[in-house]
């Protein structure tokens, strides 16, 4: 198997294929300091897309170019192949919920929401019914005659959605929106968010540094680092086969093993396994939930499969809930995380095992 | 964001208006400064430098520019020992009554400049409050003549008016100081002079630098308060340059004069930008 | 900020604060006192409470005139500091371009200028033009001078303003022309009356510039300028006290105005307590 490259691997998606948005090589920078590096990427009609990284990944700047609110430097965004990074912001069929929710406090909630509607020269007959609508769907309807001020931080948030929806906008962005909620809040504002996208079927571009919220929202999520887009995969693939060590260590936790490959064996000091991939020196990825504890006593493991062993002391334990998590020390300045499920306190030397195919190998390195 | 119209629109007109009624002005004090007045009382527009050679030659002048800047750091002086303390009474010390105190140091400041001048006139005076009190308690027996038409009323009055305008600057710095740092200060053992000098002077300064700026420059050029209270002896420059464009009739010479102030404050201005901003911490 | 500081009292440093607040309010209370005293200003005690310097500047013909006039004068200067702060304020919150730095220094500059350099270039301005002195020029003069302090209000009012609201008025379809009139200009409402209030006050009370602008009608302070020349009447001090009254009356409303600003947007404490139990969406 040949090293994946981190681009856009797969175009499999659960509704219509059409790209709806594309992102094409674009470039941004403030001042000297460059921000977004040459990303592409498409985004196909009626999906769901997280764009996930870090304080300065770049994330919340391409946010900003398709909404129209920064000027890219190089590159080309495009919806339904034509360009809309020349179209004033005002005039692009985007609507944007705002992690700071923006809703005008001297307008009422009425207002706000139709507000859009008004600018966009709306009959006004119609707008009382959409606007009713709206904030059905996010189960504000009693406050329509609400001032905003007066609403908690979870019901102005709502209401930032509901203004940005009923202008059945053809994206719908989001900037880190359940960022200021708390832990509970935002649990349950997450399952509402997926399904009022199911409902309405409008592609959503959601926007944040979590990568759990990622992984549970998302049809497919794309990871920028340092303005350069890092891998794009559904969350099932790219936590599976993560494309590059921080994509590992990014999302998950993992253990990055350095290993020299010599007819097919990879070799990464005490901790030795099977592998396809080619000779050298490579990097592999092996998730912390992949290690299992031998039971003492215990011989050989199912056939057919490759199963690699190694001994080591339990240096750190700490419950976990369901599984423990443990640090293994394996001799030579070898230390790998671990979490299994382990009926009680460990100590002591201990045999551990993985599965062979559970050793991704990754890129490592910057650019 | 904001389009090249947007930009256009916003900037244009009020560098128009300041072009047009600052800038073009100041070019007029140049040019003026640079002219000469001919005994028929008329401007003569030929240019030389004679206006500037006679304030470097006449004692006059270098005299009551001097006397000038010892009345504005005078003030400043008085001004900053008034201002600073109560800036950091009321900051630290009243718990409950804050907004009340300072809003008792701001009311001074909105009763005009004439208002005060004027009190301080009636107070002063040989048949004055201030010596019919004196008078009245037997502590003297004849008006004390010193009080008015003399730099020690200028500087009364001046310190009067800018004590809250230095107040202010200094008030906003030390409000700006994280409680947290004098805690750890004490913390740390520091009695509150301590504390005071080591932490919140130093954090301080730039609004000292402001208040001290702002009351040194507006005195150094006002003329108000000398002809309200200063008498002869307490003639500031600016008196000379107004009676230079009254009945002395030189406008040239007056122009000559301001000029060299407008250059002295902006040169002060810059300094006293790059001092504050190398002890202001963010 | 919060003021619990806990630090130990400091009587010396109780004392001489309230001897700096006498030293502010003494004269201040010296003028109003005597402004109804029968026996004129000076001397001391004051006897005889009368109200008839007050009577006789109602009867003073001239001198509201001379109200009037700075009222006018007053009014106008507003529209013109607002009218030219408020683009000035906008360009040095939101446009980047060549010369920022001096644009924002030049209009500042009269701020901390002595009056009579603003005063005395512009009469040589308005000389070579051949534009005659009068209650123009003087407007002329505080509108210039008073630009500066209209860009400082707005511009704190606009830093305090949420971009995002601005964006998002974009971001739902209204241009730029409809998102400053329905959005920025309604957030700054707060701002615009209370740097109103300001220039009015500061305006109707400008001496220096408009001592070398003045044409043949005063404004308020140049005629009790001018009758002080020939002599402290108490009828001055009455005017004083009322201007007194006057204006801290409008700087107080100004303030209530300003420390408004601060609270537009915040939900209640209560609210977000409930929203951290749960208990709210």
């Amino acid at each position: 198997m040949s090293s994946p490259s981190p681009i856009e691997k797969t175009p499999v998606l659960a509704g219509s294929a059409d790209v709806l948005l594309e992102i094409r090589e674009v470039t941004k920078r403030y001042g000297a300091r460059p921000v977004l590096r040459g990303i592409s990427l498409n985004v196909a009609s009626g999906e769901f897309l997280t764009i996930l990284g870090e304080s300065g990944s770049g994330k919340t700047t391409l946010l900003r170019l398709i909404a129209g609110f920064e000027q890219l430097d190089r590159g080309a965004i495009l919806m339904s192949g034509a360009r809309i990074d020349n179209v004033p912001a005002h005039k692009r069929p985007v609507n944007t919920v705002f992690q700071s929710y923006a809703l005008f406090p001297h307008l009422s909630v009425f207002d706000n929401v139709a507000y859009g509607l008004r600018a966009s020269r709306t009959t006004a007959s119609e707008i009382p019914g959409r606007v009713a609508n709206a904030l059905d769907m996010v189960k504000m309807g009693d406050f329509a005659k609400s001032a905003p001020s007066k609403l908690s931080g979870g019901q102005q948030q709502r209401i930032a959605l509901a203004r940005a929806l009923v202008n059945r906008p053809r994206v719908l962005l989001l900037d880190e929106p359940l960022s200021a909620l708390d832990a509970n809040l935002r649990r349950q504002m997450q399952v509402e968010l997926k399904s009022l996208q199911r409902e309405v079927g409008i592609t959503f571009i959601f926007v944040t540094h979590d990568q759990e919220e990622a992984m549970a929202l998302s049809d497919r999520v794309a990871l920028l680092r340092a303005g350069h887009l890092e891998q794009i995969a559904s969350p099932r693939e790219i936590y599976g086969r993560p494309a590059t060590a921080y994509a590992a260590q990014f999302i998950g936790q993992t253990n990055l093993l350095r290993a020299e490959i010599r007819n097919g064996i990879a070799n990464a000091g005490p901790i030795v396994w099977r592998t396809f991939e080619s000779q050298g020196k490579a990097t592999f990825s092996l998730r912390q939930e992949a290690i299992r504890l031998v039971p003492s006593g215990a011989s050989v493991s199912a056939p057919g499969v490759s199963v690699a062993r190694f001994r080591g002391t339990i240096r750190n334990q700490s419950f976990g809930g369901a599984m423990d998590a443990i640090e293994i020390d394996c001799g030579s300045s070898h230390v790998v995380r671990a979490r299994v499920a382990a009926p009680g306190p460990l100590s002591g030397e201990h045999e551990f095992e993985f599965d062979a195919n559970d050793a991704i190998r990754v890129i490592e390195g910057g650019d | 964001m904001y389009s090249r119209a947007y930009k256009a629109t916003v900037t244009i007109p009020p560098l128009a208006w300041v072009v047009a009624l600052l800038l073009v002005p100041y070019a007029m004090l140049f040019c003026y400064s640079f002219w000469s007045v001919s005994p028929l009382q008329t401007i003569v527009h030929s240019w030389t430098l004679d206006n500037y050679r006679q304030l470097l030659e006449k004692p006059l002048y270098v005299e009551v520019f001097l006397r000038s800047v010892r009345i504005a750091g005078s003030v400043t002086l008085l001004a900053l020992l008034l201002g600073y303390p109560l800036a950091y009474y009321v900051s630290f010390y009243t718990q409950g009554r804050k907004e009340l105190a300072y809003q008792l140091v701001i009311i001074p400041l909105w009763a005009s400049y004439l208002v005060r001048g004027y009190a301080w006139k009636t107070i002063l005076g040989s048949d004055g409050v201030l010596n019919g009190l004196l008078q009245y308690l037997h502590i003297t027996h004849a008006p004390l003549e010193f009080l008015l038409y003399s730099p020690f009323a200028v500087i009364l009055t001046l310190t009067h008016i800018y004590t809250p305008f230095v107040f202010l600057p200094i008030y906003a710095s030390l409000e700006h100081i994280p409680r947290n740092l004098v805690e750890a200060s004490q913390d740390l053992g520091c009695s509150p002079w301590q504390t005071f000098r080591r932490v919140i002077l130093p954090l301080s300064l730039p609004g000292v630098i402001a208040g001290a700026t702002f009351a040194f420059v507006l005195t150094l050029g006002d003329f108000l308060a000398p002809l309200l209270v200063g008498g002869s002896s307490g003639i500031m420059i600016s008196n000379v340059v107004v009676s230079l464009f009254g009945a002395a009739y030189n406008w040239p010479l007056g122009a000559a004069i301001s000029l060299c102030m407008l250059v002295v404050v902006v040169m002060i201005l810059f300094a006293t930008e790059r001092m504050e901003k190398r002890f202001s911490v963010s | 900020m919060s003021g619990d500081t806990k630090l130990a009292r400091n009587p010396l440093l109780s004392a001489y604060a309230l001897a700096v607040y006498a030293f502010l309010y003494l004269p201040i209370l010296v003028l109003v006192v005597y402004s109804f005293n029968g026996g004129g200003v000076g001397g001391f005690p004051p006897a005889n409470w009368t109200f008839d310097w007050y009577k006789q500047l109602f009867q003073d013909g001239a001198l509201w005139d001379s109200v009037l006039n700075s009222a006018i004068v007053a009014i106008c200067a507003v529209a013109i500091a607002l009218g030219l702060g408020l683009p000035a304020a906008l360009a040095l919150d939101r446009a980047e371009f060549p010369g920022k730095a001096l644009f924002r220094r030049l209009v500042l500059l009269p701020l901390i200028l002595p009056g009579i350099i603003t005063g005395l270039s512009l009469l040589m301005l308005f000389v070579q033009v051949h534009m005659k002195l009068s209650l123009v020029t003087v407007t002329l003069g505080h509108g210039t001078a008073l630009i500066s302090v209209a860009t400082t209000e707005l511009f704190a009012g606009l830093q305090k303003l949420d971009r995002a609201q601005e964006e998002a008025s974009l971001d739902l379809g209204a241009n730029p022309w409809s998102t400053f009139w329905k959005i920025t200009l309604p957030n700054l409402r707060v701002s615009l009356i209370a740097a109103g209030l300001l220039i009015f006050t500061l305006s109707f009370d400008e001496i220096a510039v408009s001592f070398f602008l003045i044409g043949r009608d005063n404004t308020l302070p140049l005629e009790i300028w001018s009758r002080l020349r020939r002599g402290i009447t108490p009828e001055i001090n009455a005017i004083s006290t009322l201007i007194l009254c006057f204006s801290i009356g409008i700087i107080l409303v100004w303030y209530r105005l300003r420390s408004r600003t601060t609270h537009a947007t915040e939900p209640t404490p209560q609210l977000a307590v409930a929203t951290a139990q749960g208990e709210l969406p």
